[in-house]
């Protein structure tokens, strides 16, 4: 099937000459290849009041993914409930972009560990983290997959899923607020921006 | 759209006549389905291990400890008022019954007589807390049956009756409220009038939301009546308590069979009882609850004495030596503490938690075998089980 090539054009209907617009807005360089001090780049860039924006491809990709982190509902204990209730109508959690929870972790970026790791949890816990694609992020939730909380010295619970998988962010509480989770994803979400 | 009484009269036969496979001499291979422990659908970390033939299940073997914590050995290691605070732990989704429960197991060692007062702010905090439990469960069973609405709506009443608790004692889980005699704070001011309000607005929405968008529903009759059937006696026999025994018919509530508190006093209070023993008498026993709820809190706020909200024990209070088992008619069923106390320690010598998920878990081998893999969560979620009590 063959693809319709229509003119692009610019808001007021005059057609994009592309060749002279790359020409005029690629950055001019020294001969260090960087760009000069007097800024001709910067001139460039806003010698056309199109949207354009200078970047690399990796931060490219990292402000991508870290819009819309899909997260595996890990839901152990007394947390998923309030999991839920951030993903529910009241603290909606769509809002940013992350409610969208998967019940198989091939399809999920974000493992949200909610509630209490015991010993016997542990090694699923570990297969399902090697089971999410990469690029992918752990969020502790609460005081007992963060540290232990209060059953620290229980013969049975893992003190921290720390322990198992790297964490990116804990949230601490018990259970936290939906809130707090909100704020965790939030922190998360500069995290993978920054690139991490 | 069919009703539920003329969905139970549907005849036996179907009008079409299906092409019968005929699979006689040929072999079929069992296959094991490993269900669990991470699935949505098992309301926690519940692993099931499915022997199939073809679509049925011919046998089924839960395997639970996935959130054993060690709770009855916490208790030890805790003193009386820190295990309140543990007791919440056991059944997540209604913390307040389990708080009754241990602290009316150290009132009856300890022979605490409770002030009327706070038998009347426990009485509205236990069936606020037995609301928040099945509105989590009306909203996740809808989910299981392919109902998303249900659960949106679930949730926003339950915000508000947690964001009443909040306001009350300060935490929207877990709540550390109940004390030895007592509860730890008054009604803030301007709380029972919210309350009020609060209520008119969630017997509305029992009315016309969820009875409206679950009942007449025909794929939701479709999936639950007729499905999972417990009879009466087989009910008794398992040892099965709380709505799923009263969905069998059998009219046992500990709130009148075994009065604690001030239940015998409420007029309002009859019990939720379903003779048809399938997932929908369960759930119309649930939802009836819900309304029962609704009538005895407003009674209680009706009748609400003045006077102290908690008896004085003392700064130091020891408990003295004894042994009790003190039940409460949960959410799930019945939860009971068995405390002994030494009279030396200040800690429980042992505190045994009988928790009502684990009891009428048992029944699922006998209730799944023979059913299709795609009745497995429908009668799993009308079962209304929380693995934090299961596992404790």
């Amino acid at each position: 099937m063959a693809i319709e090539e229509r003119p692009a054009k610019t808001a007021k209907g005059v057609p994009i000459d592309f060749e002279e617009d790359v020409i005029q807005r690629r950055p001019v360089t020294t001969q260090a290849g960087l760009g000069s001090e007097d800024v001709p780049t910067r001139q460039a860039a806003l010698a056309n009041d199109d949207n354009m924006v200078f970047t690399t491809v990796a931060n490219l990709v990292n402000w991508a993914r870290s819009r819309s982190p899909w997260p595996l509902g890990y839901g152990l204990a007394c947390c998923a409930i309030e999991m839920m209730a951030t993903a529910g109508p009241h603290h909606d959690l769509s809002r940013f972009g992350a409610e969208v929870f998967r019940s198989s972790p091939r399809q999920a970026d974000v493992m949200i560990v909610a509630g209490t790791v015991t010993h016997k949890m542990a090694p699923r816990l570990r297969r399902l983290y090697e089971q999410m694609p990469e690029p992918k992020w752990v969020i502790a939730m609460g005081n007992c997959a963060s540290s232990g909380g209060e059953f620290w010295d229980s013969y049975s619970t893992l003190q921290g899923v720390d322990t198992v998988v790297p964490v990116d962010v804990y949230v601490p509480g018990c259970p936290p607020r939906p809130e707090a989770l909100t704020e965790g994803v939030l922190r998360l979400r500069e995290k993978i921006t920054r690139g991490g | 759209m069919s009703t539920e009484a003329e969905i139970r009269q549907l005849p036996e036969t179907p009008l079409i006549e299906l092409p019968v496979i005929e699979d006689e001499g040929l072999e079929t291979e069992e296959l094991i389905l490993n269900m669990g422990p991470q699935h949505p659908s098992t309301h926690g970390v519940l692993r099931l291990v499915l022997k199939l033939s073809g679509e049925k299940v011919i046998e089924c073997i839960p395997v639970m400890g996935y959130l054993h914590r060690g709770l009855e050995k916490i208790f030890e290691w805790r003193t009386y008022h820190q295990g309140i605070r543990y007791a919440d732990q056991a059944d997540y989704v209604s913390n307040m019954l389990n708080e009754h429960a241990y602290a009316g197991a150290m009132e009856a060692i300890a022979d605490i007589d409770v002030p009327r007062r706070a038998e009347y702010i426990r009485v509205i905090v236990d069936e606020l807390s037995r609301c928040a439990s099945h509105l989590v469960w009306l909203g996740t069973y809808g989910l299981d049956v392919g109902a998303t609405t249900p659960f949106l709506w679930c949730l926003r009443d339950r915000e508000e009756i947690l964001d009443l608790f909040e306001e009350l004692c300060g935490s929207r889980m877990n709540f550390n409220y109940y004390r030895p005699g007592g509860v730890l704070y008054d009604f803030p001011p301007g709380w029972l009038n919210k309350l009020e309000r609060y209520l008119d607005r969630y017997a509305q929405h029992i009315e016309e939301d969820y009875v409206r968008v679950l009942e007449g529903n025909e794929i939701f009759l479709e999936r639950t009546v007729g499905v999972g059937v417990i009879p009466a006696d087989v009910a008794i026999a398992y040892g099965l308590s709380g709505p799923m025994l009263r969905g069998s018919g059998v009219a046992w509530d500990l709130r009148v069979d075994r009065p604690y508190s001030i239940y015998p006093e409420l007029k309002s209070m009859t019990p939720a009882v379903f003779p048809e023993g399938d997932a929908f008498a369960r759930f119309k026993t649930r939802v009836q609850e819900m309304r029962l709820a609704i009538a005895i809190v407003r009674e209680c706020i009706a009748n609400l004495p003045g006077g102290a909200m908690r008896a004085r024990l003392g700064h130091v209070w020891k408990c003295p030596k004894g042994e009790s088992y003190y039940t409460v008619e949960g959410a799930k069923g019945e939860v009971g503490i068995y405390m002994i106390s030494d009279g030396r320690s200040p800690n429980p010598f042992r505190a045994k938690m009988r928790g009502a998920s684990f009891h009428n878990l048992q029944i699922a081998p006998w209730l799944l075998k023979g059913r299709l893999v795609a009745d497995t969560v429908a009668i799993l979620g009308s079962m209304d089980f929380v693995l934090g009590e299961v596992d404790r």
